[in-house]
C-alpha cells in the first residue's frame, strides 16, 4: 500500500503527514499528529465528538479523509486558546459547567465557536437547534446551552 | 476499509474521463466513506470531484438552480433558496447535523444510500448489498422500513428529506456523462427495488450530476415540510411529508405532496393531490386526502404504526401550509 | 460542621484540562512503535468456530498477527471476583476454545501496524461457524428462568423472594386495586467514550491505559488472568469519557489487548467500535415486572407485590436490586417481592446507572400514579398518606428521609398547585400538556477505601487515591474535601486519581464515591495534620517542641497552641525543616455498629412536564424539576449538573432508548448512534435539580449519600405519568414512542 503526503495547516502550523489514503481526517490528527484532543466518539457521524473546523467550517472528522484536505485550514481544540488565555467559549464552558466527563467537551466547544460564528446562537432554541450534532451522554446540555449564549453575548 | 487510490480532477471533462476509467466520484463523503470503513462500499479508485465549480447557488428567472457540490448548509441558508423556495431548507434543516450539512453536497444527498441496518451489515442476506442473497429486514426488525413501492426483495426507504421536497417541487436533474448531457425529474432519480434492488437510480455508468434545477410554482404558494421523529433532531424521518399548496379565495388550486420514510424512494401522492383541487383547505378535506395516500400500504410485522403516522402526518403538513399567511 | 469549602460552588478543578483538550483518555496514551488491534466479533448467536482462514489476513499488508482460539496462549483465568461482577457463573474466557456463546463475542483479533491495516484485516478474516439457535427473547419458548443462586443466601445483598403480612391476600380483599405489567427495553450506557486500552509488556510487567471505573479491580483482574502478581500490573486511567456503569467490570478486550502486546511484542491500542459496545461492555436488562398495589378506599396501601424478571447471560448470573424499593417506599403492612432472571444467549448485563432502582422504582411510580387516578387522589398526597415511620423492609429508622420536603420543595418549583389533575385537560394551543410526578430513592452505600496526603515543601498537599472520575467531579470534590480538612485554599491541593499503585478504593459507581473516597481522604488529611505535629513537637526548631498533642489544634493550615491564635506554624514550616516530605495514608469505613442501626438511603421527587403532539404523537419534555434528599452537598454547582443530567437520562430511558435484538441471529439492530437514540441539546427543556437540606450524622463523617444513581432514578416514570396525564393513555412499556402514543 502506498503512503502519499498531504500538507495541512493545522491550528495555524503547517503539517505534511504521510498516510494511507484510508486514512481520516481524525486518525491523521490523533494517529499521526498525536493531537489527541479531537476525540473518536463513535467514527460513523452520529456524535459529534470529532467536530473540527476545516477551513473555518465545523465538519465531523471521522467522516472525511486527511487527503481531501491538502492545503486546508484546521482548527482543533488545542488550537483555540492563546497561549495561557483561553478561547472566550472556553472559559465559558468551565464557568457554566458545560462539561462534565469531558470528552464531547472538545467536539463541542469547536462546534460552539462555529455556532456563534455562523451566526445561530441568538437564543437558547436556536442554540439548541444547531448544537444537536454534538451529542453529550453527561446529559451537560444545560451548561453547554448557557456557556454559548454567555460566550456569543461577549463576542 | 479497502484500500484504493484517489485522483483530484478539477473539471467535469477530467471527472467523467476518470469515471469512465472506473472510478467513484467523492464528494462530501459523509455516505461514501462511512459505507467504506463498513466495506459495504468497496471502490478502488476514488475521483475527487470536490474542486469541479459546481457549487453555485443562483437564480435563473423564478427558477432555482443549486449546483451539485453546494453544501447542505450553504444551499439552506442561500437568500435565493429562502425567497424562492423556503421548502428546500426547511428540508435540508430537518436533516443530518450542522457539522454533516457543512460537508455533504447536495448531489451526495440525493444519492445516499439506505439506512437499513442489515444493509449495513457486512454478514446479513441484504439483497441490495449481495444480489440474491435475501432480505433480512422482511423477517426481522423493520420498524423503520417502507410501506410503499417495496417488493419482496427489498424494503428500505430513501432517508432523504432534500429529496422529499424536491420532488414535492417538481424538481429537476441535470446531468452529464459519456453520452452528453441530459436532464429529468428528481423523481426519476430513484428506481423501485422491484427484482433489482441492487440498482438504485437511474444514473448511467460515469454520469455526474451536475445541478438541481427548481421551477416556479404557482404563486400564492403555501409550502411545508413535515419531519416526525422520535428524537428532535439528528434523526432519520419516521414519517417525513412535504406539501406545496396553492390557495385562493378558500380554493385549492394546485397540491403537491411527497412523503419521505414510507417509500423505498420519495413518494409523491398524487391521487391526494387530485383530491385537494377545488377543495376549501379544511381538514375534512386534508383527511380525506390523506386516506388516499396510504391506500396500497403494505405494511411489515414491525411497522403498521406508519400507515397511521402517514396519515396523521400528511393532515398536519396540508393544516401547516394551510395556516400559513 | 461548618465549612468554609465544602458546599462551595467551585468550578471544576480539571476544567481547564478538558476544555483544552489536553485530558487524557485511554485512547490517547499512544506508545512508541505501538501496534493496533481490532477485535473481530462472531457473527452468529451461538455455536462454535469450526475454521478460520487467517493465512489471507496474515499476508495482507502492515498485519503483524492474527489471534484466535487456534493459537491464543492459553491464559491462567484464576479464580477472581469483585463486588461488581456477578457472584454465580463465570466470566467469559477470551480465545480459549471455539464456543460461540453470544452475537459479538470475539473470536479473533487482528494485529497490525497501523489502525487501517488492521481494520482492513479484521473485516478480511474469514470465520466459519456451525450456528445453532441463539434463544435471545425473554418471554417465549427456550428462555430459561431461574430463582437466582445468590438471592437464596441468608446473607443476599438482593433477595430473590421477599415478603411480609400477606400481600397476596390483602390485595385480593383491597376495596381499591392496580395490577400492572411493566416493560423496560435493553439499554447500552453508550459513553461518549468508546472502551480502550493501551497495553505494553515491559518484561513481566504490564502497563495498561485503560477506561476503567475500578483501577484496582481491573489490575487485580488481569493479573489473574494472566496468572502473575498483581505488583505487575499497573492500570492508569486519569479521565473517563462516561461510563454509567459500563466499565466497572473488565471485559474480555483488556485481557485481548493485553495479550496482543505480549503476542507481538510491542505495544497495542485496543479500541471498540461503537457498535462492538452493544454486544462487549454489558448493557440494562430488559425487565418485565408486575407490580399489584392493594388500597383503602382514603388511599392507604393495604397489600404490595412486585414481581420482576430481568434478563442475563448464559454463563453468569447478573443481579439488580430490582424489587428492593418497594419495600420501603411506602408504608404498607403486607408486602411481597420476587425477583427472576432469564438466561439468553447474549452478552451479561451490568451494572448502568441506578441499577435496579432505575428499573423497579419506575414501575412502582407508575403504579402509584394509576392508584392516584383510581382514588381521585392527588399523586402527592397519596405518597405522602404512606409516608413510612421507618423502613419497613427492615424495620430500622431512616437515618434521615426528606422524601415530603422533596416533594413540598419540587412541587412549588414545579407550580404543581396549577394542574388540573384529569387526564388530557390540559393545553398550550394544539399540544396536549402533562405534568406527572414520581418518588426517587437510592441506597447510600459506603465502602472501605484509602487515600494518602503528601505535605510538600512549597506547602501544598497532594492527595492520592485509586479513584476514578468518569464526569461527576471526583477531582473537584475531592479537592474540597482535602481542602476543607487541611484548612488550605483549593489552589493548594492537588488531588490525583486513577492510578492502580495509588491507595484502593471501591468501584466508582452505586453512587458510594464521594461517601467512600471522601471519607477516605478526610481520615488521611487528619492523619497528614496528626503527623505533621508529632514532627514539629520532635523538632528542637519548632515552638511546639516537646508540646503534648493535646494542647495543639490545627486551624486554618497552621498549626496552634488552644487558645493562641497569636501564633502557628504552616504545613509549609514544618515540612521544610523536616526536609522531606510528610505523607500518612488512611482509610476509612462505615461504623459498622452505625450501620446496623439505620436505613441509608437518599430520596428525591421528580416533576416532570410534556408536550405530545395530538396529531403526529411527538413527545417532548418541555420542563423538569427534581429535589433530593441526599445528605450534604459538597459542590452544588457539580451537583446540579450531575442530576440535571441525570433527567437527561431519564429522558432517554422514557422516550427513546432500546437496543433491539434480532431473534433470528441474536444481533443488536441498532447498534449505532443515529439508530440508538438518546437526546440530543435540542430534546431537553428546563431542567431543575433543587437540593433539600438534609444533615446526616450517620451515613459518613462527611454526611453525603451520593447522587450519580438518583439523579436518574425518577425521572422515567414522572414523564410516563405525564403522558398519561396529557393523554390519557397509560403507556407500561418504555421507550413510549409515538407509535405508542398513537396506537388507539
Amino acid at each position: 500500500m502506498s503512503t502519499r503526503g498531504v500538507t495541512i495547516t493545522v491550528n495555524g502550523e503547517a503539517r505534511s503527514i504521510e498516510c494511507d489514503p484510508r486514512t481520516s481526517l481524525l486518525d491523521a490528527l490523533r494517529e499521526h499528529l498525536h493531537l489527541t484532543g479531537t476525540k473518536k466518539g463513535c467514527n460513523q457521524g452520529a456524535c459529534g465528538a470529532c467536530t473540527v473546523l476545516v477551513d473555518g467550517r465545523r465538519i465531523n472528522a471521522c467522516l472525511t479523509l486527511a487527503f481531501m484536505h491538502d492545503g486546508a485550514e484546521v482548527t482543533t481544540i488545542e488550537g483555540l486558546a492563546t497561549g495561557d488565555a483561553l478561547h472566550p467559549l472556553q472559559a465559558a464552558f468551565i464557568d457554566c459547567d458545560g462539561l462534565q466527563c469531558g470528552f464531547c467537551t472538545p467536539g463541542q466547544i469547536v462546534s460552539g465557536v462555529a455556532c456563534i460564528n455562523e451566526g445561530h446562537a441568538s437564543s437558547a432554541a436556536e442554540i439548541q437547534a444547531w448544537m444537536s450534532g454534538n451529542i453529550c451522554r453527561c446529559g451537560a446540555y444545560p451548561g453547554i446551552i448557557a456557556a454559548i449564549s454567555q460566550a456569543a453575548g461577549r463576542s | 476499509m479497502f484500500p484504493f487510490s484517489l485522483e483530484k480532477v478539477r473539471t467535469e471533462d477530467e471527472a467523467l474521463r476518470a469515471a469512465a476509467a472506473g472510478g467513484r466520484f467523492l464528494a462530501g463523503g459523509t455516505t461514501l466513506i462511512d459505507l467504506m470503513r463498513e466495506e459495504i462500499e468497496q471502490p478502488r479508485h476514488l475521483v475527487d470531484i470536490n474542486a469541479l465549480p459546481l457549487a453555485e447557488i443562483r437564480a435563473e428567472g423564478s427558477d432555482l438552480l443549486i449546483g451539485a457540490l453546494a453544501r447542505m448548509a450553504d444551499v439552506a441558508g442561500h437568500p435565493e433558496t429562502l425567497r424562492l423556495h423556503p421548502l428546500i431548507a426547511e428540508s435540508l434543516l430537518e436533516g443530518a447535523s450542522p457539522q454533516l450539512r457543512n460537508a455533504a453536497s447536495i448531489g451526495g444527498n440525493l444519492l445516499q444510500r439506505v439506512r437499513c441496518p442489515y444493509f449495513r451489515m457486512r454478514d446479513a442476506a441484504c439483497n441490495k448489498r449481495m444480489p440474491g442473497t435475501g432480505c433480512s429486514a422482511i423477517g426481522g426488525l423493520n420498524a423503520g422500513h417502507a410501506i410503499l413501492g417495496t417488493s419482496e426483495h427489498c424494503v428500505a426507504t430513501h432517508p432523504s428529506d432534500l429529496a422529499v421536497a424536491l420532488v414535492a417541487l417538481d424538481a429537476t436533474l441535470r446531468v452529464r456523462g459519456p453520452e452528453g448531457e441530459r436532464s429529468f425529474p428528481v423523481e426519476d432519480l430513484f428506481r423501485l427495488p422491484g427484482e433489482t434492488p441492487h440498482l438504485e437510480h437511474t444514473l448511467m455508468p460515469g454520469e455526474l450530476i451536475v445541478e438541481v434545477r427548481v421551477p416556479d410554482g404557482p404563486p400564492a404558494r403555501k409550502a411545508r415540510y413535515l419531519k416526525v421523529r422520535d428524537r428532535a433532531s439528528y434523526e432519520f424521518a419516521l414519517v417525513s411529508t412535504a406539501v406545496v399548496l396553492d390557495i385562493q379565495d378558500d380554493r385549492i388550486l394546485s397540491a403537491r405532496i411527497a412523503a419521505g420514510g414510507v417509500g423505498t424512494r420519495p413518494w409523491r401522492m398524487r391521487a391526494s393531490e387530485a383530491a385537494l383541487i377545488g377543495k376549501a383547505p379544511v381538514r375534512e378535506a386534508f383527511s380525506a386526502a390523506a386516506e388516499l395516500a396510504v391506500r396500497g400500504a403494505r405494511p411489515l410485522s414491525g411497522n403498521h404504526y406508519k400507515v397511521d403516522l402517514l396519515r396523521r402526518t400528511i393532515v398536519r403538513a396540508l393544516e401547516m401550509a394551510g395556516d400559513m399567511a | 460542621m461548618t465549612t468554609n469549602i465544602i458546599g462551595k460552588p467551585l468550578a471544576r478543578v480539571d476544567g481547564r484540562a478538558k476544555v483544552t483538550g489536553s485530558a487524557q483518555y485511554a485512547a490517547d496514551f499512544n506508545q512508541p512503535g505501538q501496534a493496533h488491534a481490532v477485535i473481530v466479533g462472531a457473527t452468529i448467536g451461538l455455536g462454535r468456530v469450526s475454521g478460520i482462514d487467517a493465512e489471507e489476513v496474515l499476508g495482507m499488508p502492515g498485519v503483524i498477527a492474527v489471534l484466535t482460539h487456534l493459537n491464543a496462549p492459553r491464559l491462567a483465568y484464576l479464580p477472581h471476583k469483585a463486588v461488581i461482577d456477578p457472584a454465580v457463573g463465570e466470566r467469559l474466557h477470551v480465545l480459549q476454545d471455539d464456543l460461540v456463546h453470544f452475537q459479538g463475542q470475539p473470536v479473533a483479533v487482528v494485529i497490525a501496524d497501523t489502525l487501517d491495516h488492521a481494520d482492513h484485516g479484521a473485516a478480511r478474516l474469514n470465520v466459519r461457524y456451525i450456528a445453532e439457535e441463539p434463544i435471545v427473547e425473554p418471554v417465549g419458548p427456550g428462555a430459561t428462568t431461574v430463582i437466582p443462586a445468590a438471592g437464596i443466601q441468608p446473607d443476599a445483598w438482593i433477595r430473590a423472594d421477599t415478603s411480609r403480612g400477606d400481600a397476596d391476600v390483602a390485595v385480593a380483599r383491597a376495596p381499591v386495586r392496580i395490577d400492572a405489567a411493566y416493560g423496560i427495553a435493553r439499554e447500552n450506557h453508550n459513553p461518549m467514550e468508546p472502551h480502550a486500552t493501551v497495553a505494553a509488556w515491559d518484561g513481566d510487567r504490564l502497563t495498561l491505559w485503560s477506561k476503567s471505573q475500578y483501577v484496582v479491580n481491573e489490575q487485580a483482574e488481569i493479573a489473574a488472568v494472566f496468572g502473575i502478581p498483581a505488583d505487575d500490573v499497573q492500570v492508569i486511567c486519569p479521565f473517563i469519557g462516561g461510563a454509567f456503569g459500563t466499565s466497572l467490570r473488565t471485559w474480555p478486550h483488556v485481557t485481548l489487548a493485553a495479550m496482543a502486546s505480549r503476542e507481538v511484542a510491542r505495544p497495542v491500542k485496543l479500541v471498540l467500535t461503537r457498535k462492538q459496545m452493544f454486544s462487549l461492555t454489558g448493557h440494562r436488562p430488559r425487565t418485565h415486572q408486575r407490580i399489584v398495589l392493594g388500597s383503602t378506599a382514603d388511599g392507604r396501601l393495604t397489600g404490595l407485590v412486585h414481581e420482576g424478571m430481568g434478563e442475563t447471560s448464559r454463563h453468569e448470573e447478573f443481579m439488580e436490586a430490582l424489587t428492593a424499593a418497594s419495600g420501603l417506599m411506602y408504608a404498607c403492612p403486607n408486602l411481597r417481592t420476587r425477583y427472576r432472571l432469564v438466561q439468553l444467549d447474549t452478552g451479561t448485563p451490568n451494572h448502568m446507572r441506578g441499577p435496579g432502582e432505575a428499573s423497579g422504582i419506575f414501575a412502582l411510580e407508575c403504579a402509584m400514579d394509576e392508584l392516584s387516578y383510581e382514588l381521585g387522589i392527588d399523586p402527592i398526597e397519596l405518597r405522602r398518606l404512606n409516608e413510612p415511620v421507618v423502613d419497613e423492609s427492615s424495620g430500622k429508622p431512616f437515618s434521615s428521609r426528606s422524601l415530603m420536603e422533596c416533594y413540598a420543595t419540587a412541587a412549588e418549583r414545579f407550580g404543581w398547585s396549577r394542574r388540573n389533575p384529569a387526564p388530557r385537560s390540559m393545553r398550550d394551543g394544539r399540544l396536549l400538556i402533562g405534568m406527572g410526578t414520581a418518588s426517587a430513592s437510592y441506597p447510600a452505600y459506603h465502602a472501605p477505601a484509602s487515600a494518602r496526603v503528601r505535605l510538600q515543601a512549597d506547602g501544598t498537599a497532594e492527595v492520592e487515591a485509586a479513584a476514578s472520575d468518569m464526569g461527576p467531579g471526583t477531582y473537584t470534590s475531592m479537592t474540597q474535601v482535602a481542602a476543607e480538612t487541611l484548612g488550605l485554599p483549593p489552589s493548594q491541593v492537588r488531588f490525583r486519581l486513577g492510578r492502580s499503585d495509588y491507595p484502593p478504593t471501591p468501584s466508582h459507581g452505586g453512587s458510594w464515591t464521594m461517601a467512600s473516597v471522601g471519607s477516605a481522604i478526610r481520615a488521611a488529611c487528619i492523619a497528614v495534620q496528626q503527623e505533621a505535629a508529632r514532627r514539629a513537637i520532635a523538632d528542637r526548631r519548632s515552638a511546639f517542641f516537646d508540646a503534648t498533642p493535646d494542647a495543639l489544634h490545627w486551624h486554618e493550615g497552621r498549626l496552634r497552641r488552644h487558645g493562641d491564635s497569636s501564633y502557628g506554624e504552616s504545613y509549609q514550616d514544618i515540612v521544610v525543616r523536616a526536609g522531606e516530605a510528610i505523607e500518612a495514608d488512611a482509610s476509612a469505613q462505615r461504623d459498622p455498629e452505625v450501620a446496623g442501626r439505620y436505613s441509608m438511603h437518599a430520596f428525591g421527587a421528580v416533576f416532570a412536564e410534556v408536550a405530545v403532539d395530538p396529531d403526529v404523537g411527538t413527545i417532548r419534555v418541555r420542563r423538569a424539576v427534581g429535589a433530593y434528599g441526599a445528605g450534604r452537598i459538597i459542590n452544588p454547582r457539580l451537583a446540579a449538573s450531575q442530576c440535571t443530567g441525570g433527567m437527561v437520562g431519564g429522558i432517554g430511558m422514557a422516550l427513546m432508548e432500546r437496543t433491539l435484538l434480532d431473534k433470528r441471529d441474536g444481533r443488536p439492530v441498532n447498534a449505532h448512534m443515529a439508530e440508538y437514540l438518546v437526546p440530543v441539546n435540542l430534546d431537553i427543556g428546563a431542567l431543575e435539580a433543587l437540593f433539600v437540606e438534609e444533615h446526616d450524622p450517620h451515613v459518613n463523617p462527611l454526611g453525603v449519600k451520593g447522587l450519580g444513581e438518583i439523579a436518574l432514578v425518577g425521572m422515567a416514570p414522572a414523564i410516563a405519568n405525564a403522558v398519561f396525564h396529557a393523554t390519557g393513555k397509560r403507556v407500561r412499556d418504555l421507550p413510549i414512542r409515538i407509535e405508542d402514543v398513537l396506537a388507539a
